[in-house]
């Protein structure tokens, strides 16, 4: 599991649309996102986490533009 | 924030300007308007804009931006910009409040330590506490967080342990002593040989616990989440039927009304600050009690523990000590310190947890060379010879088998007869305490109207009745073996109501399958044992029965708060959105209810942040 912490997000209900964005990424088993703690979790399956991280990272940016994640 | 907050009191200022200065020119008025409403909006048409050409429309802030813009254009121009400055204001509440809380849930999760002072080749190092190998030694100074758990080599000290356990009263503990990580340090220096690396010491167990806690979401936030899935379309579906419709099929409907009617739906349409308030509420729910030493895994246990019907309660550990402790020492002609130093002495070579108690309660130094020839005989007790006097410490057994004339002792525990030189001369009754605050527990769990109150134990009848009845339990099953505890609770699973939920609390030694089992596992006394923390949903931190009372409180005090918000912004809103269909509602009173109901909605949550004992 890889944890991120999440900066930006404006409400809860876009955190909710943006994890369901999230867990339509190829290669993501299993995400969840806390508003309250400002964190991003996901599950990856298979072994090229660097390329499905940028996928997420590009999904991010198209979704919502003024959110920032960082690894933890 | 304090940005945002000046431009909106800018905003505000020019807004009432615009209102009330009477200009000879009308659009002298409507200019100072304007730039009332791009200061306090242009963010908000900039995002609204961008989520347009990427079709998201549905998006907060375009129907804000429409709602606003829609106004202007039918002339009302101080609606567009109140709508704005208060949909702003009420956005910076609810920033406001989040931070307030995630600030507040910031503060519980400072025990987390920076540093660890690791002795290597003779010298102190400064290091990160996850660099530290079992069996290495760590210095902590007065005043210092303890990095990881370990066991006390040199040194003395008061450790405060409120951050784990919201105990206020500090532990002494000296050299031998396990510690937990997490403690401050008061004022001994404490060299503390690690016994456990940082990922599994307590205090990373208890910070992933609660930071994850907010992961596994209550029915309640499963609920709002939907219902704001299908609020926000619905209602702009309705404003654009009403908006279009009647003014093409009622004779002497106007265009400029009915969009105006359809625009206030638009204000309303948000559900945001009602999706927020939810988990903000769980949220200060959780964080309030694991101030007071309560760790729930989850907002969804939370919620169930509200629904408790039944409280199952393991005995030994739980509502008893757990440690064996001598009782009554009858002796038949010696004096009691002189038949306690005889037994000690005798008992001096076993480590059953009898003898250890029987020690323990000499207290003094044992002297082994008056020590004889000892043997065991299993299953009844001990001969040997102490001081040249032949003894047998053992059970009723052990003096029948010896022919030995006793008085049978009457007392409920584990019983010791002693005799010397074939004279019966006492017994030692050796028993569990009941925990000081359990009585107060069960009592507190009964005004709380928990329908029933159920004790497990593989003690025997005797023992485990007599518990029950001094503690007023309703039902009590003795002599259990550990699978005897898991049918027994299946037996109970089936008898409860279909909402109702079960709660087992133990300690986790032998009875993780149950707590697994249970609708909700309650560990108590969870500090250092892994299995209670793992196989449990909530862990009581201290070994007090009397917070299962207080995590029941809270939840109900939880829940309470949720609905009240639930039902509230909802049905403003419904009421709102049928006032103004009708036309009987402004723009003004929509945005006021819909701000309103928000900030009143976060200050209701934010309640649960103060909890009490």
């Amino acid at each position: 599991m890889i944890i991120f912490k999440i900066k930006g997000l404006d409400c809860a209900a876009c955190a909710l649309e943006l994890e369901e964005k999230i867990q339509k990424v190829e290669g993501v088993k299993n995400t969840s996102i806390s508003f309250m703690t400002e964190k991003l979790k996901i599950e990856l399956e298979g072994e090229n986490e660097a390329e499905v991280i940028e996928k997420i990272r590009k999904v991010i940016k198209k979704e919502e533009p003024d959110v920032t994640i960082e690894k933890i | 924030m304090k940005k945002r907050l000046y431009g909106i009191i800018i905003a505000g200022i020019l807004f009432l300007i615009a209102m009330f200065a009477e200009f000879e020119n009308v659009w002298m008025n409507r200019g100072i308007f304007i730039i009332s409403y791009l200061l306090v909006g242009r963010k908000i048409l900039k995002k609204a804009w961008r989520n347009l050409l990427r079709g998201k429309a549905l998006d907060e802030n375009f129907l804000m931006a429409v709602a606003t813009l829609g106004a202007f254009l039918v002339g009302e121009f101080p609606e567009a910009v109140a709508v704005m400055l208060f949909y702003q204001v009420g956005e910076l509440f609810q920033d406001y409040a989040v931070d307030k809380s995630r600030k507040s849930i910031a503060s519980l999760m400072d025990i987390r330590p920076d540093y660890a002072n690791v002795s290597r080749n003779a010298h102190i190092e400064k290091v990160d506490p996850s660099e530290v190998k079992i069996g290495e030694q760590i210095v902590v100074k007065p005043g210092e967080k303890i990095p990881l758990d370990g066991v006390i080599k040199e040194g003395s000290s008061m450790l405060d342990t409120a951050a784990l356990t919201g105990e206020s009263v500090p532990r002494s503990v000296n050299v031998g002593d396990d510690v937990l990580s997490g403690c401050i340090n008061q004022n001994g220096l404490l060299t503390i040989e690690v016994t456990k690396e940082f990922g599994e010491s307590t205090v990373s167990k208890i910070l992933d616990l609660v930071e994850n806690a907010s992961s596994k979401k209550s029915k309640s936030e499963k609920f709002i989440t939907k219902f704001a899935k299908y609020y926000t379309p619905v209602v702009v579906g309705i404003a654009l039927v009403l908006a279009i419709l009647p003014p093409l099929f009622l004779a002497d409907a106007m265009f400029a009304d009915w969009i105006y009617r359809a625009l206030t739906f638009l204000v309303v349409s948000c559900p945001c600050a009602l999706v927020i308030s939810i988990p903000l509420g769980f949220f200060g729910g959780i964080g309030g009690a694991s101030k007071v030493g309560i760790l729930i895994k989850g907002s969804n246990y939370l919620e169930a523990l509200s629904h408790t019907e039944m409280v199952v309660f393991d005995k030994t550990g739980t509502l008893t000590e757990g440690v064996f402790e001598v009782q009554e020492v009858n002796s038949a002609q010696m004096a009691k310190e002189d038949l306690l130093r005889m037994v000690a002495h005798a008992e001096n070579f076993s480590n059953h947890p009898v003898a250890v108690s029987v020690k323990k309660a000499y207290s003094k130094e044992i002297d082994e060379n008056v020590i004889t020839k000892t043997e065991e005989i299993s299953g009844h007790g001990i001969v040997t010879t102490v001081e040249g006097k032949e003894i047998l410490v053992g059970n009723e057994k052990l003096m029948v088998q010896k022919n030995i004339a006793f008085s049978k002792c009457e007392a409920l525990g584990t019983i010791l007869y002693v005799a010397i030189n074939q004279v019966f001369a006492g017994s030692i009754v050796i028993a569990d305490m009941i925990k000081p605050d359990a009585p107060k527990a069960i009592q507190d769990l009964k005004k709380l109207s928990i329908r029933k109150t159920v004790m497990l134990t593989g003690d025997r009848k005797e023992v485990g009745e007599n518990v029950a009845k001094q503690l007023q339990l309703d039902e009590v099953y003795t002599e259990l073996l550990p699978d005897g505890k898991v049918q027994k609770v299946e037996e109970l699973m089936k008898k409860k109501s279909e909402k109702g939920k079960i709660v087992f609390v133990g300690d986790g030694i032998n009875d993780a399958p149950v707590l697994a089992l249970s609708d909700i596992g309650m560990a108590m006394g969870g500090l250092g044992s892994d299995a209670a923390i793992e196989a449990s949903d909530i862990v009581i931190m201290t070994d007090a029965p009397s917070k299962i009372g207080t995590a029941i409180r809270i939840s109900k005090k939880t829940m309470k708060i949720v609905k009240q918000n639930t039902i509230f912004a909802i049905s403003i809103k419904i009421a709102v959105l049928l006032l103004s269909a009708a036309g009987m509602s402004t723009m003004w009173e929509a945005v006021f209810a819909d701000v309103g109901v928000s900030v009143l909605a976060i200050l209701n949550s934010l309640r649960m942040l103060q909890v009490k004992e």
